[in-house]
């Protein structure tokens, strides 16, 4: 059923003398000689493609409409050439039980050797009634299919940290997949949706390389959430130099200056926007005017206003930001401080007659 | 010699002194380089948050921001490294060194002084005892606020820093478990670094009152202690 990369060059129109040609020259480069040629083409005829099972969860599909944008690699290339995309509900052909038959086959054929990418989450409030999947909870497809994956890919902010529906008071309790499952190795690709180029360049790399790309603490993979929005972010300089956007609209935000003042979060951001950018390249929120709003950061949706820089912070049960709470105890200590003084200094006047005439010895 | 007017005056008036040494040389310098990091990195860092309104002219040409975190990044170096060097006496130096880091909170006796000390503060008492080192409210409240304080500073300041110089940095391994701890969006740790900020700042009001209102009150030398290193009892 799964093709092998020589299957897929034969269809491509790839004669057999080219293929062994490629197979010599691979090995020829790689400096190790003429023997080995026949085992790379060996390799190459005889192992399937890692089938990918793709599931949706509790989403609204930004991530596969992102995906399918894909520019480098393209999105059919991906598909239909480097993987076996199996089973994609929104993306295949089958449907009803002739979809769901193939999540059953691969599971069996290809037991611990797929790869699981969940796109969405599953709640889990009245039993995971929230989302059924197929006329079951979509908890227990999830389980089941994660049970023989090799790894698992989190796509989006919603696998990987819960996403808008697990937002404060979450009725689904909706969670994200590494609280669900602990067994597998769970590569995490947050954001809301992550960039096209992103989701394929994971998916290529695990299959090009057959491993998982190096992950952050976190579980992202370093190569593109090694580093924050505001590192890479060509209005940097501005905000070195002390060059913000005060307000919408002014003359500052004409000039393109840092949006750090009107609550960019890209300090707090870890992504490859600034870098990677959308649609091709063509641009990302920063480039557009409109500050970062941490899209791919835990819980970005209960951290406070998109437009402030600091912050309101919920611990303290009341909605005011560390300046507000800060510098009102600040203040009110220093009010106390200065009660305290001038109660100290009546007291003290009433009690002795001057500073340096406090008697040797007597009434004290 | 005195003039006969103020031999006369003295004759009159002195009183007898005595003095202890309490804090040694490196204590007292430790304590007002701190002081100064201390004030340049709650200036500087409430305008990392709060930035100072928009610079004319060529990116090029201005750094504001950047010298400002800049200030801020080498004082925080100079209070964390003084605050090791702060334990590091506290290990050598005399026993009044270990009184920040060391509460006898399991000495009941202590506590009652702890007691006496706030009833003293709160007009009941009309004298308060002497000490040597820290009055124990003085020693709770430093530690509380202080060696607590710059534990928490220390650690939540270097896990953000840690991002700026990227992980595998020895800020983000040594500290980078802060940000993963208050549930790994570092917009947290911002703001309750900034919490700890205040926090400093009101440490830092009742601790300079403190210190004036006992130099007066309690009939004993508190600020020129810290200059000289000797404790001077005045009756």
């Amino acid at each position: 059923m799964t093709e092998t990369f020589y299957d897929v060059l034969r269809r491509q129109g790839i004669t057999r003398r080219s293929f062994l040609k490629f197979c010599s020259l691979t090995a020829t480069s790689l400096g190790l000689g003429s023997a080995a040629a026949p085992q790379i083409a060996h390799a190459l005829e005889t192992r399937p493609r890692t089938p990918v099972l793709w599931l949706h969860g509790l989403e609204c599909t930004c991530c596969s409409e992102s995906f399918i944008r894909s520019a480098h690699p393209l999105a059919k290339d991906v598909v239909l050439s480097m993987l076996s995309l199996d089973y994609d509900d929104t993306l295949m052909a089958a449907a009803g039980h002739q979809a769901e038959a193939i999540i059953e086959e691969v599971k069996r054929k290809y037991k611990g050797n797929y790869i699981l990418a969940v796109e969405g989450n599953p709640p889990l409030n009245e039993d995971g009634m929230y989302c059924i999947h197929g006329g079951r909870p979509f908890i227990e497809v999830l389980k089941e299919t994660a049970a023989d994956a090799k790894a698992i890919i989190s796509w989006g902010s919603c696998a990987s940290w819960g996403c808008v529906q697990a937002a404060k008071p979450n009725p689904t309790r909706a969670t994200p997949v590494h609280k669900v499952i602990f067994d597998k190795p769970i590569i995490k690709v947050p954001g809301c949706p992550p960039i096209a180029e992103v989701m394929t360049g994971v998916v290529t790399y695990m299959l090009t390389f057959d491993r998982i790309p190096e992950l952050d603490r976190q579980g992202r993979p370093k190569m593109f959430y090694g580093q924050r929005i505001h590192d890479k972010c060509y209005r940097r300089p501005h905000f070195d130099a002390g060059q913000f956007v005060e307000e919408w609209d002014d003359e500052n935000a004409r000039k393109g200056y840092c949006l750090y003042k009107v609550g960019c979060k890209g300090p707090t951001t870890y992504n490859a926007c600034s870098t990677v950018r959308w649609n091709n390249g063509v641009s990302f929120p920063i480039q557009s005017g409109h500050g970062c709003i941490g899209c791919s950061e835990d819980g970005f949706w209960d951290k406070g206003s998109f437009y402030d820089r600091v912050t309101d912070i919920h611990q303290f049960g009341i909605e005011a930001n560390a300046d507000k709470i800060g510098a009102t105890a600040a203040g009110v200590v220093g009010a106390s401080v200065a009660a305290h003084a001038a109660v100290t200094a009546l007291a003290r006047a009433r009690s002795t007659p001057g500073l340096d005439n406090k008697p040797q010895s007597g009434d004290k | 010699m005195l003039a006969e007017q103020d031999a006369f005056e003295a004759e009159r008036q002195a009183r007898l002194v005595k003095a202890v040494y309490v804090y040694e040389a490196p204590l007292r310098l430790w304590h007002w380089v701190n002081a100064l990091a201390i004030t340049v990195l709650a200036i500087t860092g409430y305008f990392i948050g709060q930035p100072l309104p928009s610079v004319p002219g060529e990116a090029s040409a201005n750094f504001l921001m950047g010298y400002i975190r800049f200030a801020h990044f080498a004082a925080a170096y100079i209070f964390a490294v003084g605050f090791l060097g702060r334990i590091y006496w506290a290990l050598v130096g005399n026993h009044h060194a270990r009184q920040i880091f060391l509460v006898p909170i399991w000495s009941a006796k202590w506590w009652g002084e702890v007691l006496y000390e706030l009833r003293w503060y709160l007009f009941l008492v009309s004298e308060p005892k002497k000490y040597v080192g820290h009055n124990p409210l003085a020693q709770l409240m430093m530690f509380l606020f202080f060696t607590i304080g710059a534990v928490y500073m220390i650690c939540t300041g270097f896990a953000l820093y840690g991002e700026g110089l990227g992980e595998g940095s020895w800020a983000s391994s040594m500290f980078g478990w802060v940000i993963t701890a208050v549930g790994g969006n570092s917009l947290q740790v911002h703001s309750f670094h900034r919490l700890g900020m205040w926090v400093t700042v009101s440490f830092v009001i009742v601790h300079v009152y403190a210190a004036i209102r006992e130099d007066i009150m309690s009939r004993q030398s508190l600020i020129s202690t810290m200059v000289s290193g000797w404790r001077m009892f005045k009756d």
